[in-house]
């Protein structure tokens, strides 16, 4: 594999796998590369199961002239370069223009309960299910915000779940304007009800939210608030995402401007995609939660305008630009109950790394601060989780991005080649 | 489909589907993935690599992201629970 590309391509979901075949049908050396073991992002994440839709098969199929960089995380930046890390070893890769499709997390709210094993993000869950997680005969709750919950319970119950019901934020009347709206998206309203048909039978419930988990050594029990009153649900997992939120750390320490709408951040482009660093392009949910139809023009559009077909790019903006659209209708009709933000008490952890609680963080008014005196923030997982959460609920902002992104080894970081295992440090 | 993948976990044979991640080969077994700072048991969280809840040891190496790892045969899996 060279260590040098024309387009580099950061994410391998709808958006990334888009951005590297365009660029490489205009003949430059593409390069795509992913954290994941298969491309296909989150939303066409491989299933041992079942068949990729066919979208997912035709995107990752014909990628001909592009290396596939798979199991590459990007920890750090240097000049034009991105210092990756894989199972094999770190690696220096090179750059002439960089595409950064770098998609979307779940937002995760703390509550009581959630660290109890069995207690996953609704994504999550389908994405854990998709790669063999044993949810067969299990009695699955599924809550939080967005069309992501139906799809969710349908991979679940594809894979053999008993999905107990679906329990949604948003109030029924937001629910239902939503779904009218559908008529002016064809091929979104035949989606939704081909979904709603195939959860034929399986309670959705609107105005609904998870107050807390019980159980022991994993979940076993749910108390969910709706508008006639608590119910109390018995089950083995509990899925509960509230929706997306624009992964930018890496944007961000390539110095990108960054764009807030409400708490959380996405990178800031221009018409054609470009970033306010020179060479650098976005393109998906990492420029603001739209969903697929938008990654995927978007991701043509970054694979046009970084090998310099700028007017090919500007064709598809009215296309991009109606859907953009469909995402801003989404995010009014589930916009996130204030009550969401008082289901942690003093005493949830809200850092799951470092094992912080929300009363711990009283009084601080920056993440600095609180990381300095209670090292909320300073695990593993750098404040993703629990940064992106307390954002959320308006405590304060994440603090900035600093390399590395992700835990990287020594060896990486020192420019090594090959990492030795744990084991030859212990000379055995 | 092709064959499943024989795999140890915690010493203990376990089988998956080929393609299949070591979370998903641990979960046959434990939802025990992890002990927190403060002794609590963990297990996946995000599904995605983000967390790092469903951190195990995989053929010695420690701090493995199980979500994100693909199973092999033979592999050595060991949870710090």
């Amino acid at each position: 594999m060279p260590d040098r590309y024309d387009v580099l391509v950061v994410g391998a979901g709808p958006a990334g796998l888009a951005a590297a075949r365009t660029a490489a049908a205009h003949g430059a050396r593409v390069g795509l590369l992913d954290a994941q073991p298969r491309p296909g992002g989150q939303v066409w994440r491989h299933d041992v199961r079942h068949q990729a839709p066919r979208a997912a098969r035709d995107a990752i199929g014909k990628l001909q002239g592009v290396d596939v960089l798979a199991s590459h995380s990007v920890v750090a930046v240097e000049s034009s370069a991105l210092r990756v890390e894989t199972p094999q070893g770190g690696r220096l890769v090179s750059y002439g223009s960089l595409i950064l499709a770098t998609g979307a997390r779940e937002l995760l709210l703390p509550f009581p309960g959630w660290t109890l094993p069995g207690v996953t993000g609704a994504g999550g869950l389908q994405a854990l299910a998709k790669q063999g997680w044993p949810v067969a005969g299990k009695r699955v709750v599924i809550a939080g915000s967005g069309p992501l919950l139906l799809a969710a319970a349908d991979t679940l119950r594809k894979h053999g779940a008993h999905v107990l019901g679906i329990y949604e934020q948003a109030p029924a009347a937001s629910v239902h304007a939503f779904a009218r709206q559908l008529s002016h998206w064809p091929a979104r309203a035949v989606q939704a009800i081909g979904l709603r048909l195939r959860l034929a039978g399986v309670p959705y419930r609107f105005g609904s939210f998870v107050r807390r988990a019980h159980g022991s050594d994993g979940v076993q029990r749910v108390d969910i608030e709706t508008p006639t009153g608590m119910q109390t649900v018995d089950c083995d997992l509990l899925a509960v995402g509230y929706g997306l939120v624009p992964n930018t750390e890496l944007a961000q320490l390539l110095g990108c401007t960054m764009d807030y709408q409400g708490p959380h951040p996405h990178v800031g482009v221009d018409r054609l995609l470009r970033t306010s660093v020179g060479g650098v392009y976005a393109a998906g949910e990492a420029s603001g939660i739209s969903g697929l139809a938008v990654a995927r023009l978007e991701g043509a559009m970054a694979g046009h305008v970084a090998t310099g077909h700028s007017a090919a790019a500007h064709a598809l903006l009215p296309q991009r630009d109606r859907e953009r659209r469909f995402g801003a209708l989404l995010a009014r009709h589930f916009a996130l109950d204030r009550r969401l933000h008082t289901l942690a008490d003093k005493d949830t952890l809200v850092c799951r790394c470092e094992d912080v609680t929300l009363g711990e963080l009283d009084g601080f008014s920056d993440a600095r601060a609180a990381k300095l005196a209670t090292r909320c923030g300073m695990g593993a997982c750098q404040g993703r989780i629990c940064g992106t959460a307390l954002a959320e609920l308006g405590r304060f902002p994440r603090s900035g991005a600093r390399p590395p992104i992700f835990p990287a080894r020594l060896a990486t970081l020192a420019g090594l080649t090959t990492l030795p295992s744990d084991d030859a440090y212990r000379g055995s | 489909m092709s064959a499943p993948v024989k795999l140890n976990v915690n010493g203990l044979p376990v089988e998956v589907p080929a393609g299949a991640s070591v979370a998903a080969a641990v979960a046959q077994l434990t939802l025990q993935f992890r002990r927190s700072v403060s002794a609590e048991q963990r297990a996946p969280l995000c599904g995605m690599g983000v967390c790092f809840e469903c951190r195990v040891q995989v053929n010695g190496v420690t701090h493995v992201r199980a979500c994100m790892t693909p199973v092999s045969e033979g592999m050595q899996v060991i949870t710090d629970a």
